[in-house]
């Protein structure tokens, strides 16, 4: 459909990649941790490696969790727009194919946050 | 000579006059022209004499009705502010209730005021346009009697300050904000379904009456004054709402569809409004009347349901988000109140968590959810809190691109899950907290395309004071934000305990007790 106009109507996105100089959105979710109340919106540089958004960037994000000390990285899943997906840690964000404005949601296998409660 | 004097017209006469006899055909312009606006949204109305203003009121009989209200409701603040009534409240966190309402509801009354306005000049009919003007007129008394109210808790507590320049600005302000503009730029019978008969059914009726009864419970007569003076001209806007549905229904079966939309779209823009009034009650309401829970089953469950049931026989259904919004009751006050709990950085308005008794009170009204899911993380709040290790969420939250609230909603049936729904447009991607948010974006994406998401505008560098230099060694961009927001940190902000609005309360209390 499409709107409901009384003239022509511009289409201007406000939040067009050319818009965040030279970075791009990346959304970001734990699942089974709804103490962050909400997935996280990150601005990145499209050549970062995709390692150092869990290596350096998420700890400042999530580490105050009692649950971030214990996730063993190799057992994590991860989801891109709610479907099974595999990244490289060693490539880009790039070349992981991540586009502005993704969603990536990871679920820790065996942590189910405070007391149980998917905190 | 005998004088004759001609009778004096009757109330009813009078109305007629006004609102059929002073209309006119034009013939210098076609009609279309002077009335340009009331034709593109596709509803037929073939004609404006079979509307039927439910109040019929002429000027001087509002005039001289408002006039008398505002005389009782001035009466009240005057005696409230010179008795010290704020320090009459059962608690100084009550006061940030008033905080929220100030940024975050009044200037949706003047918002309100203008959209009447305007529609009131854009209908072709005469007796809608009148009663659209009085509505305006009565939006800019709510936003003046409100102001006036809460002014003078601004002498004593932060965070009211600057609530104006804060509504443009602050994040979770857009919510209410844009809920707004979407209203007003659409047409003007649009505008009619989403203020007159959403706002007011959906919204107003669960704010004004549980809300401004839990005011009045707390000791608060500056916000119950108002809040029961604007509740007498709810009930009129209401029924001005629901009369345009109906003429709308009557006039053309061609309208029903158009209008089914609408209603569809407004009732569950005005549910994710809601989630900052569920808030209120649950949490900022020291002394509580019932809980946000109690208070859907009966103003929305209960009220709503018997209005849906008198629109079934023009074809209107149930709008299918109904079904999530009465489920969400469960959840909704809490996953808010955690959501501004760990963003109080952000806020003009202070955030704790609730007392242990409060608690108990919390797991009785939501014995199927608030143990299992909520307790739990509040507790453990509380504990980090008290060993100084009070929980900030230090990275900014994805919005939903329609209702513009952070994604904290969870899956309907399933709340350890956040719900996330993603359209793309254009090449792009937009991301969603609900189906239904979803539904309206897909419907008209070149509008929604436009929102000025809070976080998304801060990343681009839009929220910083001109003198601003994200270059500067340690520049510190969270804390040029607040400062775009005119919010002013360690007193606005964080959290209620320690802050300076806690110690003058108390302070300002023992002096009217004691002699120290």
């Amino acid at each position: 459909m499409s709107v409901v106009a009384i003239k022509p109507y511009p289409v201007l996105p406000r939040d067009g990649v050319d818009k965040f100089h030279g970075a791009q959105l990346l959304y970001i979710g734990w699942e089974d941790h709804l103490m962050f109340c909400a997935p996280l919106a990150f601005p990145f540089p499209p050549q970062m490696r995709f390692g150092d958004v869990v290596e350096q960037v998420l700890p400042g994000s999530y580490g105050v969790h009692p649950d971030w000390a214990k996730i063993d990285w190799s057992a994590v899943q991860w989801f891109k727009s709610g479907q099974p997906w595999t990244p490289d840690f060693n490539k880009s964000l790039a070349d992981n194919g991540l586009k502005h404005k993704d969603v990536l949601r990871f679920r820790t296998p065996g942590l189910t946050g405070i007391a149980g409660s998917f905190s | 000579m005998d004088m004759k004097a001609n009778k004096k017209l009757g109330l009813k006469e009078r109305y007629a006059a006004m609102t059929r006899g002073l209309d006119w055909e034009t013939s210098y312009q076609p009609m279309d022209e002077v009335y340009p606006y009331d034709k593109f949204e596709g509803i037929k109305i073939h004609d404006w004499d079979k509307w039927e203003d439910p109040f019929r009121l002429t000027m001087d009989a509002y005039w001289k009705y408002q006039a008398e209200k505002e005389r009782k409701l001035y009466a009240i603040l005057d005696a409230f502010n010179q008795n010290n009534g704020h320090l009459g409240v059962t608690d100084a966190r009550y006061i940030n209730a008033l905080k929220l309402f100030m940024t975050g509801v009044s200037p949706l009354e003047y918002m309100a005021h203008r959209g009447f306005a305007h529609v009131g000049r854009q209908f072709r009919g005469a007796g809608a346009r009148v009663a659209c003007q009085m509505q305006s007129l009565d939006e800019i008394r709510h936003a003046q009697t409100q102001i006036h109210s809460l002014s003078n808790y601004n002498k004593y507590y932060n965070g009211l300050h600057d609530w104006r320049h804060m509504h443009d600005r602050v994040w979770y302000l857009s919510v209410p904000k844009s809920f707004f503009e979407d209203a007003y730029t659409a047409g003007p019978f649009e505008f009619m379904v989403a203020i007159g008969f959403s706002f007011e059914y959906v919204l107003t009726n669960l704010l004004f009456v549980p809300f401004v009864s839990g005011a009045a419970y707390n000791g608060d007569m500056g916000a119950m004054a108002f809040g029961f003076s604007a509740q007498s001209d709810e009930a009129r806007h209401m029924t001005l709402g629901l009369e345009m549905i109906k003429f709308m229904l009557e006039q053309d079966p061609d309208n029903l569809p158009i209008v089914q939309r609408w209603i569809d779209k407004w009732t569950w823009r005005g549910v994710r409004m809601l989630t900052l009034v569920a808030m209120m009650m649950d949490y900022t309401l020291p002394k509580r009347v019932m809980s946000w829970k109690e208070a859907w089953e009966v103003y929305f469950e209960e009220a709503g349901g018997a209005l849906f049931k008198d629109l079934a026989r023009y074809g209107i259904t149930v709008p299918k988000c109904v079904e999530q919004a009465n489920a969400d009751k469960d959840h909704l006050s809490h996953q808010a109140w955690a959501t501004f709990y760990q963003y109080g950085a952000a806020a003009d308005f202070h955030t704790w968590m609730p007392e242990p008794d409060e608690l108990d009170w919390l797991s009785q009204k939501y014995p199927d959810t608030f143990d299992k899911y909520y307790r739990p993380r509040f507790e453990y709040w509380a504990k980090e809190a008290k060993e100084g290790r009070r929980f900030y969420n230090k990275s900014l939250p994805m919005l939903c691109q329609c209702c513009q609230i952070p994604m904290l909603f969870t899956e309907p049936g399933d709340p350890t899950k956040i719900c996330y729904r993603e359209s793309d447009f254009q090449g792009e991607k937009y991301h969603f907290c609900s189906d239904h948010c979803k539904d309206i974006f897909d419907h008209e994406p070149e509008k929604y395309v436009h929102a000025w998401m809070p976080v998304h505008q801060i990343y681009q560098g839009n929220c910083f004071e001109p003198d601003a230099d994200p270059t500067k060694e340690g520049f510190d961009p969270l804390g040029e934000v607040l400062r775009y927001y005119h919010l002013n940190v360690g007193r606005d902000n964080f959290d209620f305990e320690g802050s300076e609005d806690q110690k003058n309360f108390a302070a300002w209390r023992k002096q009217t007790t004691t002699n120290t």
